[in-house]
């Protein structure tokens, strides 16, 4: 008779964490900003159709880092979430709390119980608004875990080096291709380029018009960097 | 309230109809109203759209009637769908605001899930679908029956479709008018078309087609100079949708009124 094997909660969390933390890592990072203008989010992502930002509503973006058919499922699911809610009550009534909170309850369930294996995935849901004060950035890990963030944000491999050469470099006071430049040498680092055909880039405009979302041409791109 | 999640045979796809059916909200639910009934609901009236050279108009009047009355005064029964189109209304009311919201809401959903927008005909098309499955409650008096009308980035140029209440879907060549006072103002617009008619020629015979509409058909209302309430009339071309502004309107019925008078 063979012996049911014993693995003890703990070990087993820690397992899952280093499943999901080795697939997140193996991905390419990308980085939120919140600036005068509205929120810029810089992807590294050389494809054109497969997108890691995408608009989810009038104000709200997506970003997804790791597994790319993880994290698009749980686009849509999005995408569902906030128009059943537009829909039943009003397109005022959709905000990146909310979502954040379910994309949270999502991964945190798949982790913890249901799942045969977590979810490789980190994302980001941001929301722009009037003034820099109320625009919302949320960060969700692979394990449900929910952070507000506040500037800038860093997700997917090597978020903390990242974040090291983004922080002295990131001021309030950026434009729109500041930002991207700010955004472009953190992800880089020392050793590494990036051509405006590698980055996938998108802003949440300030600008009042109701859909928020644009995405930043490869010509716009290559002018910011010159 | 939780992520609608769905396994891969079960995905509602691109579809917002579908993916309502799947939550349980039924967009068009089977009705039981008698005939007389669903004529004393408030009804929208007369709309058009004719091509220009590089684009389509869309016009509609303002009135809303329940049975003899005036329901209401300021209905919108021309609103933009998305960047290059837009949907005009005529029919029972209700059923017509709800499914120009759930159109406007289906054409967004489908370029956020696919990443890419529906073509102008792939629009026209799913408008079809939605009149087809209103069939129930138009056997039963609640008729809608819309205009779709765009600029097609594919061929250039300005394309119109007008339905029946069963979902046909008809692209016309040069104009077209539903509702109500159709017949009047589809009548000005066949004398008045011409073959690449300017932004503003056209602008020009679309109110006039609504003038005579109300002129002659009690449930199309004409310019209220009292209220400073003006039919919708906008444009569409390759920089998008704009509507003409109430004053621009208001020194067009003015001309108008004056020619009327004079004749």
């Amino acid at each position: 008779m063979s012996m049911p094997f014993y693995v003890s909660p703990e070990q087993m969390m820690k397992d899952r964490a280093d499943y999901a933390r080795k697939g997140i890592a193996r991905g390419r990072a990308l980085v939120a900003m919140q600036i005068a203008d509205g929120i810029v989010i810089v992807a590294e992502n050389p494809s054109t159709t497969l997108r890691k930002v995408s608009e989810i509503y009038d104000r709200i973006a997506f970003a997804g880092v790791g597994k790319y058919n993880e994290f698009d499922q749980l686009r849509v699911a999005g995408v569902r979430a906030a128009e059943l809610r537009g829909y039943q009550y009003s397109r005022n009534d959709v905000d990146a709390r909310s979502l954040a909170n379910q994309y949270a309850q999502v991964l945190g369930d798949v982790f913890s119980t249901m799942g045969p294996k977590p979810l490789e995935v980190e994302l980001l849901v941001v929301e722009v608004s009037d003034v820099v004060a109320n625009d919302r950035m949320f960060h969700i890990l692979y394990d449900g875990t929910l952070l507000e963030e506040k500037r800038f944000c860093v997700l997917g491999g090597d978020a903390e080096g990242i974040l090291k050469r983004l922080e002295p470099n990131f001021n309030d006071n950026l434009d729109v291709a500041g930002a991207i430049r700010v955004a472009v040498t953190a992800l880089t680092g020392p050793e590494r380029t990036l051509a405006a055909s590698d980055l996938e880039i998108a802003t949440l405009s300030r600008n009042g018009k109701r859909r928020a979302f644009t995405r930043v041409s490869d010509d716009a791109v290559a002018i910011a960097l010159r | 309230m939780t992520m609608p999640r769905f396994s891969t045979g079960d995905d509602p796809g691109a579809s917002f109809a579908e993916l309502l059916r799947k939550v349980g909200i039924d967009p068009f639910p089977a009705t039981l109203v008698s005939a007389s009934d669903a004529q004393s609901f408030p009804h929208a009236t007369t709309c058009l759209a004719l091509t220009f050279d590089g684009g389509v108009i869309m016009a509609g009047d303002r009135r809303a009637t329940a049975g003899m009355s005036i329901s209401h005064r300021t209905m919108d029964k021309v609103v933009q769908a998305d960047d290059l189109s837009g949907v005009a209304i005529a029919g029972t009311a209700g059923p017509a605001m709800e499914m120009i919201k759930l159109f406007q809401l289906q054409l967004e959903y489908y370029e956020k899930v696919e990443g890419q927008a529906l073509s102008l005909e792939g629009k026209a098309n799913q408008l079809s679908m939605m009149v087809r499955s209103n069939l129930p409650a138009a056997m039963q008096g609640l008729m809608v029956v819309p205009i779709f009308a765009g600029y097609d980035p594919l061929v250039g140029r300005g394309r119109l479709w007008d339905y029946d209440p069963t979902g046909g879907r008809y692209e016309e060549r040069d104009f077209v008018a539903t509702g109500s006072g159709s017949r009047l103002a589809g009548t000005v617009l066949r004398v008045g078309w011409r073959q690449n008619l300017s932004c503003e020629a056209a602008i020009d015979l679309a109110a006039r087609a609504l003038w005579e509409a109300s002129d002659a058909d009690a449930a199309t209302g004409g310019p209220d100079v009292l209220r400073g309430i003006y039919p919708i009339v906008a444009s569409i071309d390759s920089t998008g949708w704009s509507r003409v502004d109430d004053t621009r309107l208001a020194a067009m019925y003015e001309t108008i009124m004056g020619e009327v008078r004079t004749r």
